[in-house]
């Protein structure tokens, strides 16, 4: 009996003591989130003479925002990023998913053989990519700075994962008799497909979704290569340039940096759910 | 090569005594077109922005681009010999491979600890997953600013008005210090990520398993060493996979957070790529530099995983 309660209160302390490091961590964690934040809202001086302090002695000051949100371009940059992850992401979803279903319910060489390349090219890395893409779309065919170009390679690039996931799904959670049922109704291929089998894939939809939006809007390397207009700079471009800019004027750095992260910690705040679920499926996955 | 007969001819006969539900076209035509129809979108851009550049890229090598040009005249094998000739690269791919091995450790050995304690029966366990997944939501470059505000100014001040002499100078100045830094903002960074997928794989080892251990007499220590360890290993090579090949092709962090220096003492392999074939216009030895980089890091993938799958065991 004795025993067992010296095991419990052991277990509490151990309990209490894995408590106190999470939390301490977790602190930690967040303190660079946090002095950005509150250096956002000081003066210039006080940024750089007391960055540890919390408000700023001579008051809070909202200048930073509104120099920073017009020096950054701010609502045409979310535009424009706004824009390129829709869209890619939209495209990315229905070809893949299209193409998936060809691939699972047939048995075609040319299906075989276009998955099996496709989950190969999974290993490939960007950087191996980078320079033949900007010779042949580039130099060649001229096709850079421009909006629609980008979607594109978002859609090639994005491809292989997003064909595997859906492989995966169709083949394991969609119900052949499903759509056996549908062609007896007299549903062509097409109707098939959008009207029985993409409303079954509603779970790994949401998954992708949020693994390529969260890729294409913090995207750097890609939209850095093909986008040279500043017009058609995306957040993480602008935030790039505005900090090349305006590096001595650190708290307008710091405004613009925390209107950057804003948008994606507000949508963390609704969404958290699903996004960390559709991220461990999706890595798990693959 | 794509839409060739013979791809399609290979198979017809099984499929078409399987009577594939859907998809039973007879002929090479309708297969052809129900085939294109539903893949054609998806295999033409993965065909004109993956593999073309792929193979484009293998040619490149062999040249001498500038980058403007018209012409690409034909060098053999120069570039190769120019990427054994370039101390830089060779300099950079070291500096990785210890940033990486340094990282990885540091990620994986985190996010285990993070993982193990979650999931340990503790109150607001979907709030600290959450939290301590935070800095995966944004991106490298985003990151990278945030830090160097810190380890430049925040640190400082602090190092200043506490004494403490490690952190009264940038860090970022310093180059020992500033591959340091790399190092805790990559594992800031990844441990997260990495936790989510630890705890799946936790919550994934059956119940039972280590009930049977702690009635055989097992310690909670024992019983973690010995039951649970050995059912994580598949979790453990997806989270080394993923942090080895994250790691080495880092770029925006390293751009962002300290620009490769001080004096290029944190230049990783990735940027010197970059500044080869576009700020040096050597594109030819930039992309055949590229390409033994993935080789390396294919190789390093396949074995790590390889061994890996070696030590899996069935519950």
């Amino acid at each position: 009996m004795k025993k067992q309660v010296i095991g419990g209160n052991k277990a509490r302390a151990f309990l209490i003591f894995k408590m106190f490091f999470l939390i301490v961590l977790l602190l930690a964690y967040m303190v660079p989130f946090f002095l950005i934040l509150i250096n956002s809202f000081k003066r210039k001086s006080t940024v750089i003479k007391e960055p540890l302090v919390l408000i700023d002695p001579k008051g809070i000051t909202l200048e930073n925002f509104i120099n920073a949100f017009k020096q950054m371009n701010y609502p045409l940059a979310f535009l424009n990023s706004l824009i390129i992850s829709v869209i890619s992401v939209t495209f990315i979803i229905i070809f893949a998913a299209m193409a998936a279903y060809v691939f699972v319910r047939t048995k075609w060489a040319a299906s075989k053989f276009f998955f099996a390349l496709m989950i190969a090219s999974m290993v490939v890395p960007f950087q191996v990519l980078m320079i033949p893409l900007v010779s042949i779309y580039g130099s060649s065919l001229g096709m850079l700075n421009s909006k629609s170009s980008l979607i594109f390679f978002y859609l090639g690039f994005g491809m292989n994962l997003a064909v595997f996931m859906y492989h995966g799904f169709i083949k394991s959670s969609v119900p052949i008799s499903l759509e056996e049922a549908a062609k007896l109704d007299g549903c062509t291929k097409f109707q098939t497909f959008f009207l029985v089998v993409l409303p079954l894939l509603k779970s790994i939809t949401s998954t992708m979704i949020v693994l390529d939006v969260l890729w294409i809007w913090n995207d750097f390397l890609l939209p850095s290569l093909v986008l040279g207009k500043k017009e058609l700079y995306t957040l993480p471009l602008s935030t790039y340039s505005f900090y090349g800019t305006y590096s001595n004027d650190l708290g307008k750095i710091m405004a613009g940096l925390v209107m950057t992260v804003l948008p994606v910690i507000a949508l963390y705040l609704f969404l958290q759910k699903h996004i960390i679920s559709g991220i461990v499926s999706g890595a798990v996955k693959s | 090569m794509a839409f060739s007969p013979s791809l399609f001819r290979k198979n017809s006969k099984i499929s078409a005594l399987k009577g594939m539900v859907q998809m039973n076209e007879k002929t090479l035509a309708a297969k052809t077109k129900t085939f294109l129809m539903f893949a054609g979108p998806a295999v033409f851009v993965f065909i004109a922005v993956l593999i073309v550049p792929l193979i484009y890229g293998v040619y490149l090598t062999f040249t001498s681009w500038d980058g403007i040009s018209n012409n690409k005249p034909f060098v053999g094998l120069n570039n190769y010999i120019e990427v054994f000739k370039d101390k830089e690269f060779w300099n950079s791919l070291v500096l990785t491979l210890k940033y990486v091995a340094v990282s990885v450790v540091f990620i994986n050995l985190i996010a285990f600890i993070l993982a193990f304690f979650v999931t340990s029966g503790i109150k607001g366990q979907n709030f600290l997953r959450a939290g301590f997944f935070t800095p995966n939501l944004i991106g490298g470059v985003v990151l990278g600013f945030i830090w160097r505000f810190v380890f430049a100014r925040a640190l400082v001040s602090f190092g200043t008005a506490f004494d403490i002499d490690i952190f009264s100078t940038s860090w970022l100045s310093d180059p020992q210090k500033a591959f340091w830094a790399m190092i805790i903002v990559t594992t800031w960074q990844y441990s997260g990520y990495m936790m989510l997928i630890y705890i799946a794989g936790l919550m994934g080892v059956p119940k039972d398993l280590t009930e049977a251990a702690s009635i055989d007499g097992a310690t909670g220590f024992q019983a973690t060493r010995h039951v649970v360890l050995p059912m994580m290993v598949p979790s453990f090579v997806i989270c080394l996979f993923l942090s080895i090949t994250r790691c080495f092709m880092v770029y925006d962090l390293n751009l962002s957070l300290t620009e490769g220096g001080p004096f290029a003492a944190t230049r990783m392999v990735a940027m010197h790529v970059y500044k080869k074939a576009f700020e040096a216009k050597q594109y030819g030895t930039g992309q055949a530099e590229a390409l033994i980089l993935f080789i390396i890091v294919a190789i390093i993938g396949i074995t790590q995983i390889t061994l890996g799958k070696r030590k899996e065991v069935e519950a």
